[in-house]
């Protein structure tokens, strides 16, 4: 009776755990630009592989600092092509893993409708008092919105009108409260399935600030964890590209 | 060392801790006064208003805050029709925020030093034909000063220290609403770990040195 109760007993929980054999958990750092998308390809790639992607999102800065000081993550999807490539050199994540997962679009958006014209004229006007962008010393978006000011050759007369978020989201935050007429945003924060979610906004040409490429590196810790592994090859399927290109990355 | 960014961070951040000091010490005797004294059915939520700040995350205060302040918002409204503008990205935006955000640091010192004056020197007082005004001033605030000090520490230290707040609603502008928490973040955020520390150190020395003055001055403020 005894034992026959201890049998089943072991096969239930057999049975429970039998699953996790398989599925794994793959803890990822994300770049707070890429939010949006990741969330939905994370919930495919569950659907898809049975493993778990556990998200967290910030900036790429912190996220350095974290990895360095022995933050649980398995996978670092950055905002840059710099920081995972210090990481790999640095022998905190794995050589020859790294990739680019997207290159981001910046924006001129504004949350006011017809407010911010096709051709962003309206930074030649400046009629707006606040000119929100992201952290150019932190992040790529706001170095790329620098870059592209100075080519049109307005940075001198637009800086004294800068409000500066620490990361994109926090600058998406400053414009879509209004508090900021306009502002620089990753075109992925006001754009889904092809096309703008509100507001008025100048897709910013890429000739005008180099290419932000981001990429993907399997850290030290994930490279034995095979969520980590199928999450990298996930990434590079057309299932997750399509949505990547949903939200205006290129890849 | 630090760099004059970092200079002017410092400066500014206790130009913003004794401005918001000042006025908290204006705003919240009248405040401590009335719920020290109150019978009132509304002392509960006075007091729980104003007690908020302590355990609201500051991204909760600096997220409505910014919506409240902003051009939309209720209090943004206020100020455009008064001709001031939006106060989010601006030093008064910022004074604002953190007079909300220390309010308690300061209300509830002067409020327990209050309650500890009781009745009976304010009946004497009123004995000896001395006015409501001319009471406050000659007994009240000279037994009321322990309180006064712990508050006016507090709430000066407390605004020194904000960060999420100031993060949320400044705009990192310099000379402007770029403090020197937000400068160290800053820096810890561009990996320049050696200017983060000279201001991370400098910041713990200063708020241990502000603790320890207060506590050997003034021993009884603790149970503030």
């Amino acid at each position: 009776m005894h034992t026959r109760f201890a049998t089943s007993l072991t096969v239930l929980l057999l049975a429970l755990t039998f699953p996790a054999a398989f599925a794994a958990e793959v803890q990822v750092a994300v770049a707070a630009n890429f939010t949006a998308p990741m969330q939905r390809i994370a919930a495919d790639f569950e659907q898809a592989t049975g493993h778990q992607a556990k998200l967290a999102f910030g900036s790429t800065g912190k996220f350095y600092a974290q990895i360095k000081n022995g933050a649980p993550f398995d996978v670092l999807l950055a905002a840059d092509d710099e920081t995972p490539a210090k990481l790999e050199r640095e022998g905190d994540a794995v050589a020859s893993s790294r990739f680019t997962y997207s290159i981001g679009r910046l924006a001129l958006w504004s949350a006011k409708p017809g407010y911010v014209d096709a051709q962003g004229a309206v930074l030649k006007q400046g009629t707006f008092k606040h000119l929100a962008l992201a952290n150019p010393k932190l992040a790529p978006y706001g170095a790329a919105a620098v870059e592209t000011l100075n080519k049109l050759g307005l940075l001198a007369a637009l800086q004294p009108k800068f409000v500066q978020g620490e990361n994109i989201a926090q600058t998406f935050q400053f414009v879509s409260t209004g508090n900021a007429e306009l502002g620089f945003v990753a075109l992925s924060q006001v754009f889904e399935g092809g096309k703008l979610k509100r507001g008025s906004a100048w897709i910013v040409p890429p000739g005008l600030h180099a290419p932000i490429r981001q990429d993907a590196v399997v850290l030290a810790r994930g490279k034995d964890n095979p969520a980590a592994l199928a999450l990298m090859k996930y990434m590079k399927e057309d299932k997750a590209r399509a949505i990547i290109k949903a939200y205006g990355y290129e890849y | 060392m630090l760099s004059d960014t970092d200079w002017s961070a410092i400066r500014l951040t206790l130009e913003l801790a004794s401005v918001t000091t000042l006025l908290l010490l204006v705003i919240g005797t009248p405040i401590a006064w009335w719920l020290a004294r109150t019978r009132s059915a509304w002392k509960g939520a006075v007091g729980a208003v104003v007690a908020l700040p302590i355990v609201l995350p500051p991204t909760v205060i600096g997220f409505y805050l910014l919506v409240a302040m902003g051009p939309e918002g209720p209090v943004g409204r206020l100020t455009q029709s008064l001709g001031l503008g939006v106060l989010p990205f601006t030093f008064a935006g910022l004074v604002v925020a953190s007079v909300f955000y220390s309010l308690p640091f300061v209300v509830q010192p002067i409020q327990n030093a209050f309650e500890a004056i009781g009745e009976r020197p304010l009946e004497a007082a009123a004995t000896l034909r001395a006015s409501p005004l001319d009471t406050f001033f000659s007994v009240v605030l000279p037994l009321a000063r322990p309180g006064y000090l712990t508050a006016s520490v507090l709430g000066f230290a407390h605004t020194v220290g904000e960060f999420g707040v100031v993060l949320m609603i400044g705009g990192n502008i310099p000379d402007k609403t770029r403090v020197v928490s937000v400068q160290i973040y800053d820096h810890v955020e561009a990996l320049e770990y050696a200017q983060a520390h000279w201001l991370a150190a400098g910041m713990v020395a200063f708020s241990f040195v502000v603790l320890l003055l207060l506590y050997t001055l003034n021993p009884t403020g603790r149970r503030a």
